[in-house]
């Protein structure tokens, strides 16, 4: 049984459907790309997965012990946060509060690991400075951070690698991919970069006009195929 | 050291160390939420809020007009009964609909705002009301809260410290949430917080607040007691813990300094608590400014 399965969804806005059809599933340890041009529905599809908004049919399904409660979520930045007063750590363990229920306060283990998903990330050090006066990379890595502490099974990322540099953006891949490979963690990755996903992921959904969803070495294969089309047609 | 001696003489009067009290607790109160109100760019429900209880004042001494005659004044506690629910309904109402309404939230806040303010000045100059009682006095009063404060009744003292008390514990209790839903809804929602629960509660604190701030600062200068705070605090401080407590102690701060000075110099107590705050706020910035350009 997958980790998450996707049965005919239809996504949309107000009665007006932006995108029909969408049938995948995950296993556990996979690192799935979700690629589409912009306004083809990738964050929409998975704020639906996260349950923020209903599909409008189909179904969302979690499998193997995963909770819809359990998935770590890498947000694009919001206004809201470029100018929010907080610091790393509090950042950080707020990660935990889904799981506190009516609990006040963060326990102590739930703040050890908290120091150590700082730690697997790599911002020890930043973790008494403010958010706001990080770089964006450090940022991404916060937040990263704080997506661990909700999840040790699947992360949702969206857009992880917007705005940042290449060198910050290479990384920031390599971060992800180890917690895949390393850590077992299931990646579900929006994206703009097909090479890195091609690169990285073991599975790729391609949302549009035509959906396809398949390994990477389909995806690949089907790329080829069009490319030989097209320069059969020239 | 004549100042300090007239001050001691007013301080003998219970009138005054009631508006002391009242003036500190509803400054603590309004500091708490600023920085979140401030954040999710709600800085004007404090002003909307602060004019739906206004008319929400209005409506409730045109019932009791109508009620018992021509009653001139009607007991406060009366008067929170219809207020306190009114306001209420509009902040849920308010927060509610800031992300997917027709209307946007600034404009939402706007239009409730001056619409409330109008429909109570009307209501307050129909011919029902008593024309004995000096409309515009009560009017400006309850806009600036000039001369209120300083005719607070006993029970209205006790009702103010019960209402901070229980609004303080519910901020630390429920603080942590707070912060995470402020910091990020979405985030919160997906992992298991109830980011709607917890915005209705905000909600209803706001209005809770603002109800109780009506007596000190007057519903024009409500905003100010609110947001000013957050906003000094975050010029200086990086961490969210640090920008609530330094907003709550400037609050108290302010308001204490606020209340002394104008009892001193016979301002109005509203504007002059405002006006500490204003002060304060330039002091912050001055020294964030200067810390940061030794930064760079």
């Amino acid at each position: 049984m997958p980790q998450l399965i996707c049965k005919d969804l239809t996504l949309g806005y107000e009665g007006q459907e932006i995108l029909s059809g969408v049938d995948f599933s995950v296993n556990s340890g996979d690192y799935l790309c979700i690629l589409g041009e912009n306004g083809s529905g990738k964050t929409t599809l998975m704020k639906t997965i996260l349950g923020l908004r209903k599909p409008m049919r189909g179904s969302i399904v979690t499998g193997e012990g995963l909770s819809r409660r359990e998935i770590g979520y890498l947000p694009q930045q919001s206004e809201i946060q470029k100018d929010f007063p907080a610091s790393v750590r509090e950042i950080v363990v707020s990660g935990f509060q889904g799981q506190c229920g009516l609990r006040p306060f963060y326990n102590r283990e739930e703040k050890r690991q908290a120091e150590k998903n700082m730690e697997l990330m790599g911002i020890s050090h930043l973790k008494k400075r403010c958010y706001r006066e990080l770089s964006g990379g450090q940022q991404q890595r916060v937040l990263l951070a704080r997506a661990l502490c909700a999840t040790q099974k699947m992360l949702l990322l969206d857009e992880p690698v917007a705005g940042l540099d290449p060198k910050v953006t290479e990384e920031m891949y390599q971060l992800i991919g180890s917690l895949n490979k390393e850590h077992g963690i299931t990646v579900v990755m929006i994206s703009h970069d097909i090479e890195a996903a091609l690169h990285y992921a073991t599975h790729v959904l391609h949302i549009g006009k035509k959906i396809f969803f398949g390994t990477t070495a389909q995806y690949t294969e089907r790329l080829r195929a069009r490319e030989g089309d097209s320069y059969g047609k020239a | 050291m004549e100042k300090l001696d007239t001050l001691a003489y007013y301080l003998q009067f219970s009138q005054v160390r009631y508006a002391l009290i009242v003036g500190v607790l509803v400054a603590l109160c309004s500091s708490l939420l600023g920085v979140t109100l401030v954040l999710k760019r709600f800085s004007f429900i404090g002003d909307g809020l602060s004019h739906v209880a206004f008319g929400a004042m209005a409506v409730s001494s045109i019932a009791g007009a109508l009620v018992s005659g021509l009653q001139p004044y009607i007991d406060a506690s009366n008067d929170m009964l219809i207020v306190m629910p009114i306001t209420i309904i509009s902040a849920v109402l308010l927060l509610r609909t800031g992300k997917n309404a027709k209307v946007k939230g600034d404009a939402a806040v706007a239009m409730i705002s001056v619409g409330a303010l109008a429909v109570g000045y009307l209501l307050m100059n129909l011919d029902i009301f008593p024309k004995s009682a000096n409309i515009s006095g009560d009017v400006c009063s309850t806009l600036f809260g000039s001369l209120s404060i300083l005719t607070l009744s006993r029970s209205e003292v006790d009702f103010c410290i019960i209402i901070s008390i229980v609004v303080v514990a519910v901020f630390l209790f429920f603080y942590n949430k707070i912060f995470s839903v402020t910091f990020d809804e979405d985030f919160s929602t997906a992992t298991g917080t109830k980011a709607i629960v917890y915005n209705l509660l905000i909600a209803v604190i706001i209005a809770v607040i603002i109800v109780i701030s009506m007596n000190l600062v007057g519903s024009l200068l409500i905003s100010a007691l609110i947001i000013f705070p957050a906003l000094s605090a975050m010029r200086l401080l990086k961490s969210f813990k640090a920008v609530t407590i330094c907003s709550a102690c400037l609050s108290v701060f302010c308001a204490a300094l606020g209340i002394l000075a104008s009892i001193l110099f016979s301002t109005p107590v509203g504007a002059t608590i405002v006006a500490v705050n204003i002060a304060a706020f330039a002091v912050f910035s001055l020294i964030g400014a200067v810390k940061g350009g030794f930064k760079r």
